[in-house]
């Protein structure tokens, strides 16, 4: 049985003069294939190298999150959500938080917001360093740039455990404010990390930005324009890489994210180069946004004082959280019906909404082109299975 | 010039080759089993139960009240609460666990049952190394093995410990002071009765010492 039944070859039409093409190849990229992220799997029709039709399989890591989450009290389904993207737990939870602050209209003590914003910015930090590893991976640049953007990342994880608990998991946020406050020593400890981090980011552009194998291996690559990003609903990084002015910080400015000036930077091309540079200016932009905040760090409380931990029940109604997440709108719908479970729970994860586009990009280009585009997006594929 | 980039990018390699002998920065790996990176304190992964003194079946602090096990989020916790009341630390009767079982395959470590618990009996372990060849029954851990003392928990998170123990010990001394005044209210009270039982007492007052005494407990 051919894998292919939805994508037949008879339904692409064969170019004119036939015998100098030869035959259409289809291959089943995935779901194990170490270079694709995750579980994902993506049937490809070929003609010679280049890809003429491509089509995404996911599903292999659906968990049931949002249907989990309608049978779980609110603060039970705070831990899965860790799990949806997990290499960036706590925007995740911040995202879950206030979709349930909103519906249940809880107030959040000024200090928590500030280490709300702190621990989401390292989140961002690691989510990019991390990604721009792998993508250079993909590009086969082995090891090295992803061993060094590993070492900067772990010891941001290092920080989530000593706060946490956990490195990745961390569970970090609750209705009205924090779980834990700063343990003693860690200020300065972060204080390290953020002012050391510039170096690595100097140093992984020396690495690699004017490297001439990846430029032409990146230029020019997996175009999304303007109009296509708009169209498709394409958010984050990818976006601002097709030159959409559009994050949420700016445009929500959600939590406190208006007492902090940075610049959000802007592709110009759409193509996988410029969703390379955006991460690496974006963490330049992320170190600011620490510095201010880190520094204007308040005392007093980080949970607020009438928000119960058992026994919560928000009244009836709906509420949509959203957040700047590192790949892009994370949002979470909810509708209470005043009971201890929400009556609907939905996840509007930026990495699906992303990949939508993902036909379009490699359309033309090579199989190991197709390669990077997916690694130029940034999915989790916990995040687009769900 | 072509090639620029990449004799560039070479540099910052070699740099960071020759520079992992001299800078501590540049090399942070450690070969695991036999060296150890230093603990950090706040670290979590599976749940264990609390006891004071030295017998874990005396001074398990759980009074099986099945909050942890409602709201665990995997429902990995088993609870099967005592017939019979038993005394605790502090010689006070308290129901106690029969049984107590967390399956740890199932375990996410959310730390959600340490959050809810009412009587700092269940803290968050470091022990990570739980393989087992024997993946029903050697996940699911028991009471006895769950047990752990008041003094490990202070060896593994001593801030946390430390601000747990102060804050059990002055609701001890609550709890004394209100069985002491308790008690001066059922001497009163017998003294009353005592009295009473000469003069036609007024039955009011008695009753609404019975009621306090039962909210104190």
């Amino acid at each position: 049985m051919s894998v292919l039944t939805e994508v037949s070859i008879d339904t692409i039409s064969q170019p004119a003069n036939d015998h100098l093409h030869g035959d259409l190849l289809e291959i089943s990229m995935g779901p194990h294939h170490p270079s694709t992220h995750g579980v994902f799997r993506m049937n490809i029709v070929l003609d010679g190298e280049r890809v003429v039709k491509l089509k995404p399989v996911f599903g292999y890591l659906h968990r049931n999150h949002e249907k989990i989450a309608e049978h779980e009290t609110y603060l039970g389904s705070m831990p899965y959500t860790d799990r949806l993207d997990y290499i960036c737990s706590i925007t995740n939870n911040w995202a879950y938080a206030l979709a349930v602050e909103k519906l249940a209209g809880i107030p959040v003590p000024e200090r928590a917001e500030y280490l709300r914003v702190i621990t989401g910015e390292l989140t961002r930090l690691q989510n990019h360093a991390g990604l721009i590893g792998f993508l250079l991976q993909d590009m086969g640049a082995s090891g090295t740039p992803l061993m060094y953007a590993f070492r900067e990342r772990e010891k941001i994880l290092d920080l989530f455990e000593a706060l946490t608990g956990a490195r990745m998991m961390c569970n970090y946020m609750r209705f009205g404010g924090c779980r834990r406050d700063l343990p003693s020593g860690w200020m300065e400890h972060a204080q390290k990390v953020v002012d050391g981090f510039p170096r690595f980011l100097d140093e992984f552009e020396r690495l690699l930005r004017t490297n001439e194998i990846l430029m032409a291996r990146t230029q020019g690559v997996g175009i999304v324009t303007r109009e296509q990003a708009i169209n498709a609903g394409i958010s984050g990084p990818m976006a601002r890489a097709s030159g959409v002015n559009y994050d949420l910080r700016k445009v929500d400015k959600y939590g406190i994210y208006d007492r902090f000036s940075f610049r959000v930077p802007l592709g110009e091309h759409g193509d996988v180069y410029d969703r390379y540079m955006m991460r690496l200016l974006e963490m330049r932009e992320s170190l600011d946004i620490l510095k201010q905040a880190m520094r204007d760090l308040p005392s007093g409380p980080i949970m607020d004082p009438n928000t119960k931990i058992r026994n919560f029940r928000p009244k009836a109604g709906e509420a949509y959280g959203r957040i700047e997440s590192p790949k892009g709108e994370l949002g979470f719908y909810l509708i209470s019906d005043g009971g201890p479970n929400p009556y609907r729970y939905r996840v509007r994860p930026p990495s699906l909404i992303n990949l939508t586009l993902l036909e379009q990009m490699c359309l033309g280009h090579n199989v190991s082109d197709v390669v990077i585009i997916l690694g130029s997006v940034d999915i989790v594929l916990g995040e687009v299975d769900r | 010039m072509l090639g620029n980039g990449i004799i560039k990018g070479l540099a910052e390699t070699a740099r960071n080759f020759f520079g992992s002998y001299v800078d501590k920065e540049r090399l942070t790996t450690v070969q695991f089993p036999e060296e150890r990176l230093p603990q950090i304190e706040g670290t979590r992964d599976f749940p264990f139960l609390v006891y004071d003194g030295d017998d874990w079946e005396k001074g398990l602090r759980c009074v099986s009240c099945h909050i942890c096990e409602k709201e665990c989020p995997p429902k990995c916790i088993f609870i099967e609460k005592s017939k019979d009341k038993k005394p605790d630390a502090v010689g006070k009767l308290q129901f106690y666990p029969v049984r107590f079982d967390i399956d740890v395959s199932v375990c996410m470590s959310c730390q959600i049952c340490v959050e809810v618990c009412p009587f700092d009996a269940i803290k968050m372990d470091v022990e990570f190394e739980l393989s087992s060849d024997d993946r029903f029954g050697g996940l699911l851990h028991h009471k006895d093995k769950l047990a752990k003392s008041n003094e490990y928990y202070h060896k593994i998170h001593p801030t946390e410990a430390a601000a747990v123990d102060a804050a059990l010990a002055e609701d001890r001394e609550k709890e004394k002071e209100k069985q002491k005044q308790a008690a001066a209210a059922a001497a009163a009270a017998a003294a009353a009765k005592a009295a009473a039982a000469a003069n036609p007492p007024p039955a009011a007052e008695t009753n609404t010492d019975a009621s306090s005494k039962e909210e104190t407990k």
